[in-house]
């Protein structure tokens, strides 16, 4: 079900909800997941995004976002002029996505160790945002929840390995999902949790045999 | 328990003997694992910056396109030297609903209700009330959790989004909202709530959202307003009595398929309806021009 709140909320700046504070959201999320400030991004608009984006002002919501500002914040408006202050540089440019939500983004972006990360995020109305994909395999979260990320080797027992740690420690499994690009290839596990997923246990499903890489974003409260 | 239909809500309240708000709360405590005081601190919190919006509205802010901005103060204005046909309370609710609107297009801080779009309707109907003094604080905050129910309900069934559903998705959730917090701010039934619900849901249904050069503008702003009075006269009608004849849930189930249907020209594209005049085209084209000015200047 929705959260209420998302219903009646979010306190937001202007214009639009789907347009600026869902935009904002996304541009978050990328930096969340990419563990660290972007200096580069490229940012690809789709559908509604692309048509409406600007008079939305979807581009100036979306580098807030990757500033790591929250819906609410005055600054918004004047992200551009504030990207430039603290060393982000991004570029804009249309897409056109096979059965897209309207209004989606794709978001390339590099951090200054050169970690890089390609999101591809739905704002689905209300301000509410859904990730479609990351670094080309296909997700679905929300933001809603704690949400763990692991890339790992696609072999029998990984997905076992991965939630016995979230057992053991007490954590509860709101919704899930296992892609794979290819028999035997990378595969993606995305996990929304009830809890927040210690530190510690983070630490161990990254020395999981054949994981590649965990990333996880924790849920804000406000 | 999850806000999946209307029926389900009436269903709880009838079993568990609680009024439509508490079913809403009880869910969202349920839900985030927060005691019933977080609860209701976070849902008066979300009030106060509904009356805040109202507070820092300024007639001279304009819009983007300039084209937006002071209209709440003209109908403040012409209220106090004129008898609207309206009545105190409606030209209230109008010039409440302008004024939330306009500071959302002006890039103030409000609180979307379900949207940013939409975010005029619920305070102009709540506001004028609180601000008389017919209602408290507490009535309110309950009266939105009503609101927050149906909203969620829609959301479920249908769509709050007028990239997905157009404007109906969007004013008329509102309105629906506003439509049963109104109901249940005067004694309202659950039933009687989702009358009000279903009628001003099927008075806006079909309602396309096609913005003047994209912008939450034009004719956004406005629209709030017959949002607003779509609610007032729904509340009145359930309160008097009268019923919809299709079920609520039926008529939500409706709007989100009349959505789906809906060309994506009425889908926030800004490609058809009134953006899609000759005056919607020539903002337009104003704008792009300023846009490239701007942009050569930066450069």
């Amino acid at each position: 079900m929705l959260d209420i709140f998302e219903i009646l909320g979010p306190v937001m700046v202007g214009p639009s909800s789907s347009h600026t504070a869902g935009a904002v959201r996304i541009g978050r999320m990328a930096r969340t997941l990419l563990g660290a400030a972007p200096v580069r991004a490229d940012i690809g608009l789709h559908g509604s995004f692309a048509d409406t984006g600007q008079g939305h002002g979807t581009d100036r919501a979306l580098v807030a976002g990757l500033l790591g500002m929250k819906p609410d914040d005055l600054g918004i408006p004047e992200s551009f002029a504030i990207a430039a202050n603290q060393g982000l540089e991004f570029r804009f440019h249309t897409v056109r996505l096979r059965d897209a939500h309207p209004n989606t983004a794709v978001l390339a972006v590099e951090s200054a160790a050169g970690r890089k990360l390609v999101l591809q995020a739905a704002s689905t109305g209300g301000g509410r945002i859904r990730v479609n994909r990351l670094d080309g395999v296909e997700v679905s979260f929300t933001g809603n929840f704690n949400t763990l990320v692991v890339r790992h080797q696609d072999v029998a027992g990984e997905l076992a390995r991965i939630l016995n740690e979230l057992s053991v420690c007490g954590v509860n499994i709101a919704n899930m999902s296992l892609c794979r690009d290819r028999r035997g290839g990378a595969a993606m596990t995305v996990a929304e949790t009830d809890q927040r997923i210690p530190r510690e246990v983070l630490a161990r499903i990254r020395t999981l045999y054949g994981v590649l890489g965990v990333t996880y974003y924790e849920k804000e409260e406000d | 328990m999850a806000l999946d239909s209307m029926e389900e809500i009436f269903d709880k309240a009838r079993t568990e003997q609680k009024p439509f708000w508490q079913v809403v709360r009880d869910t969202d405590v349920e839900e985030r694992q927060v005691t019933a005081e977080a609860s209701f601190e976070k849902m008066r919190a979300a009030w106060r910056a509904m009356l805040e919006s109202v507070d820092t509205y300024r007639a001279e802010r304009r819009s983007v396109s300039g084209l937006v901005g002071g209209d709440a103060q003209k109908m403040w204005d012409y209220a106090a030297r004129a008898e609207s046909f309206c009545g105190p309370y409606l030209q209230e609710v109008i010039a409440t609903a302008l004024c939330v609107a306009e500071s959302n297009a002006c890039m103030n801080r409000i609180v979307a209700a379900p949207t940013a779009g939409s975010c005029g309707v619920l305070p102009a109907v709540l506001v004028p009330l609180f601000r008389r003094g017919s209602v408290d604080e507490r009535q309110i905050v309950q009266a939105l959790y009503v609101a927050a129910g149906i909203g969620a309900v829609i959301g479920y069934r249908a769509s709050i989004s007028g990239a997905a559903g157009g404007c109906q998705a969007e004013i008329g959730s509102a309105a629906a909202m506003a439509a049963g917090a109104l109901t249940a701010l005067r004694g309202g039934t659950a039933e009687q709530i989702g009358h009000a619900v279903a009628m001003a849901l099927k008075n806006l249904m079909g309602l396309v959202c096609d913005p003047v050069a994209g912008l939450v503008e034009i004719p956004c702003v406005k629209r709030n307003v017959i949002g607003a009075v779509d609610a007032v006269s729904a509340a009145d009608m359930a309160l008097a009595g009268i019923e919809s004849r299709v079920p609520v849930d039926q008529v939500i189930d409706c709007m989100g398929d009349v959505g789906r249907r809906l060309p994506v020209e009425f889908r926030e594209t800004a490609l058809g309806g009134l953006a899609a005049t000759p005056f919607g085209q020539s903002v337009r084209e104003r704008l792009e021009k300023t846009r490239q000015t701007t942009a050569g200047a930066a450069e």
